[in-house]
């Protein structure tokens, strides 16, 4: 086991004159569970790869505990890219399945032997030991597959969107055993996806990547509370934070209708007369017409206690990025209301930001304003 | 939603297939023979217009992105299997959506490497699928093309004069890049002898493995031999100005292994006295290419070589050294090539493929001309053989399968 260092680590292709990966720093602790979490391109995948060896650091390092790795090759680095190459061979033991790998490296039987039984133990496999693959269930033979790599007891283990053939429900059911695999061994682990949700309930700490930039490392609680920039905003969270461009006034920020009181220091940084206002759906609430953000409904989603309502507004929507990084120029507004009381469709409604729960932006960097 | 399929040159036929139910319980007559290789996957393989296709069932954006780098891999003449289409949009009976297809063309006369596994086998096949195999990991590197999944069940073999030459069957887990880094070409070799190691100790757990080979140690065979051919391939070569033979020594190591260099880099250092030579671009099939330039005829390198060399010896045989190299080649094949090929009776066609058939009738007549102790004609050869060795071997056109298991992916602790 290890701490994970990137330190200013970064990737230029060849011929690219924007690098992929940007000055990288992350300090990831012994046994942490980190997800680098990002839409396609921002070098979420690049950034693994260079800790893993298969892509180049062209300046910065990256250390694996008190290593410096930057320019070892993969196999020196005692890291494990979990689920990349699996199979199964029928006519070897489960045990044999799950320790062969080793006796390739030379390990001697007894030990072979050992961590084979202590991964089994952990996978709860023991009693399949000396069964053939056949005879296992579908979920044991995944396990078996997991085992192969546990008994490496590598220092870190690399996982690169390794959910991704699986179907949505599988998905679910198979990250948060993941996750809780991960934390009875305590290895480090690094996790790569494009899906916030599964960064969000997975990881210990998230890092959210844009264009080859880290946007924001962080626990999941406070990224969601705190994001730092409008990009993570909008990014973290489903259904996702309502942007505003809205205008700075005295002692506020001008909302539709309504004043929102702004401490004075919270706005001294904003560069501009406008900022960006955000507030998540489940922040808002009803208030008196003529006062708020008018929102004519769109659709009403119920689910039971609450229900969210998907409308339109004619406050300035902040200009937002899908996942490929294309501008979407129209996204709905959303809000959470009371599930026994909707709104009908098409009925217009005036919303207010509870107070406490604005987060502002500035219009120019998109950068947080105050804490 | 509505059955949606991409192909190329789109088969009508397609749409027969029973495409509502999931692949795993396609009735038999659909099929050219039961499954199998160990796979991820479910894979059959079906009969559609007088072809043999494999089908795969992955979901629909892995099995769209597959097939576009298999299409990338053929126009870049990577030796990989060839695209179908994908199939997409399938609903069973009951409307409940099923994974998309990924249908690709079975590669004539080639072989799983557990079918040759399963047949009485020759001394050294592990090594020599190996050999084939590196070749094959070269090639694809030197294009940018990260494999991923290197080992013996994603790669198909054919015979090639004695040895045999590897095609990629499964490009799954593939990445095109511009060039690779020596930790992404490691990575992949690394991936490779692993694999390798999983599947011959597999053999031998089965009883399947040429006494007397040790797993690893041929494993390990893989990493040697494609770092041997790696920087014969793309090494930097020094030698004083005066050794200006060396280029034409490099050139000619490289055709000898099967190469051609299209771009040489040549440059001296200040003073002059050294002169540096790398290969930039090279391209795999010089002897192949040189034998469909002079005759028409696409087969394997080593199989090239050997045809080439009959080819010489016809030359030198019927004193037309000062002929055009052409003309001797189109008669070569018409008396010679196709003559004795064309022997084969038609029921013993499926055995081999005829070069590689040619091949072994040259084999076997230098043993009969040894046994009588003068040259034996390749008429006599081609009927003895017909008579006493064809018969016996094995269908090879279109083997897709032996008894293996399959061993797709699903929830990893469904069971709890």
């Amino acid at each position: 086991m290890a701490t994970v260092k990137f330190d200013e680590a970064t990737r230029l292709y060849p011929g690219n004159d924007k690098p992929s990966v940007d000055r990288l720093n992350i300090d990831i602790e012994d046994g942490e569970f980190l997800v680098l979490v990002g839409p396609s391109g921002c070098g979420k995948s690049t950034s693994l790869r260079m800790l893993a060896g298969l892509e180049e650091v062209n300046a910065g390092k990256i250390w694996i505990g008190d290593r410096d790795v930057t320019n070892l090759s993969p196999k020196d680095r005692d890291v494990a890219m979990v689920f990349q190459n699996y199979a199964l061979y029928p006519h070897m033991t489960v045990a044999d399945n799950m320790g062969f790998a080793l006796k390739i490296a030379g390990v001697d039987k007894g030990e072979i032997r050992k961590r084979v039984e202590e991964a089994a133990k952990i996978l709860d496999l023991e009693q399949y030991l000396e069964r053939k693959p056949k005879a296992l269930s579908g979920g044991q033979r995944q396990r078996v597959a997991m085992g192969r790599a546990i008994v490496r007891s590598p220092q870190v283990f690399l996982m690169d969107e390794p959910l991704s053939n699986l179907d949505a429900k599988l998905r679910v059911q198979t990250r948060t055993q993941i996750a809780s695999l991960q934390r009875r061994l305590g290895v480090t682990t690094v996790y790569v996806t494009h899906d916030q949700v599964e960064a969000m309930t997975m990881g210990d700490r998230v890092a959210v990547l844009k264009d080859g930039l880290l946007m924001q490392c962080d626990t999941p609680r406070h990224m969601y509370d705190h994001p730092n920039n409008v990009f993570v905003a909008g990014f973290i969270g489903s259904p996702a934070m309502n942007l505003l461009d809205v205008d700075v006034t005295d002692g506020g920020v001008q909302v539709g209708g309504s004043k929102i009181p702004v401490e004075r220091a919270r706005l001294d940084s904003s560069s501009g007369k406008q900022v960006t206002l955000g507030v998540r759906p489940e922040d808002l609430e009803l208030t008196s017409e003529g006062q708020g953000i008018p929102v004519t409904v769109d659709v009403v989603e119920e689910l039971g206690a609450d229900a969210y309502i998907y409308g339109s507004t004619n406050a300035k929507q902040h200009a937002d990025f899908d996942e490929s990084g294309a501008e979407v120029p129209e996204r709905p507004f959303i809000a959470r209301v009371d599930g026994r009381r909707p709104p009908a469709k098409g009925e217009t409604v005036y919303l207010a930001p509870k107070s406490g729960h604005v987060h502002l932006f500035d219009a120019g960097s998109g950068q947080r304003l105050g804490d | 939603m509505a059955l949606n399929i991409t192909a190329s040159r789109p088969d009508p036929a397609l749409l027969d297939l029973p495409w509502e139910l999931p692949l795993e319980t396609w009735p038999e007559e659909h099929l050219a023979a039961l499954p199998r290789g160990i796979s991820r996957h479910v894979v059959r393989f079906v009969k559609l217009s007088g072809r043999v296709l494999a089908v795969k069932e992955i979901k629909a954006d892995i099995a769209a992105r597959e097939y576009q780098m298999l299409r990338v891999l053929n126009r870049i003449e990577v030796p990989c299997v060839e695209p179908f289409g994908v199939v997409s949009g399938r609903v069973d009976v009951n409307g409940n959506p099923l994974d998309a297809c990924l249908i690709t063309r079975h590669l004539q006369f080639s072989l799983p490497y557990r079918a040759l596994f399963s047949q009485s086998l020759r001394v050294g096949t592990s090594t020599r699928l190996i050999d084939a195999l590196a070749v094959l990991l070269v090639r694809l590197h030197l294009t940018g093309f990260w494999w991923g999944d290197v080992s013996l069940s994603n790669t198909l073999f054919r015979r090639d004069a004695g040895a045999f030459a590897a095609y990629l069957v499964d490009a799954e887990t593939g990445e095109l890049h511009q060039a690779l880094t020596d930790g992404q070409r490691e990575h992949d070799l690394d991936i490779a002898r692993v694999n390798i190691a999983g599947e011959l100790m597999d053999l031998e757990a089965g009883g399947f493995l040429e006494a007397g080979t040790d797993a690893i140690d041929t494993s390990n065979r893989i990493v040697t031999r494609y770092t041997e051919l790696w920087n014969e391939l793309t090494g930097l070569e020094r030698f004083e100005k005066g050794d200006r033979w060396r280029v034409d020594e490099r050139i000619r190591r490289l055709n000898e292994l099967g190469f051609d260099v299209d771009e040489l880099a040549i440059s001296t250092d200040f003073d002059g006295t050294h002169i540096a030579i790398q290969p930039k671009v090279v391209d795999a099939g010089h002897h192949s290419r040189r034998l469909l330039r002079l005759t028409g005829l696409d087969v394997e390198e080593n199989q090239a070589r050997r045809l080439l060399n009959d080819l010489d010896s016809y030359r030198a045989g019927t004193d037309r050294q000062n002929d055009d190299e052409e003309i001797v080649a189109h008669d070569w094949l018409a008396r010679i090539y196709e003559p004795i090929t064309r022997t084969v009776p038609r029921d013993l066609a499926g055995k081999l493929a005829p070069a590689e058939l040619f091949h072994e009738v040259l084999e076997h007549r230098w043993y009969m001309s040894e046994r009588a102790g003068h040259d034996i004609p390749i008429e006599d050869a081609i009927r003895d053989y017909v008579a006493t060795v064809l018969p016996s071997k094995p269908d090879e056109a279109t083997v897709v399968g032996v008894d293996t298991v399959e061993m797709p992916v699903v929830a990893m602790f469904d069971d709890h």
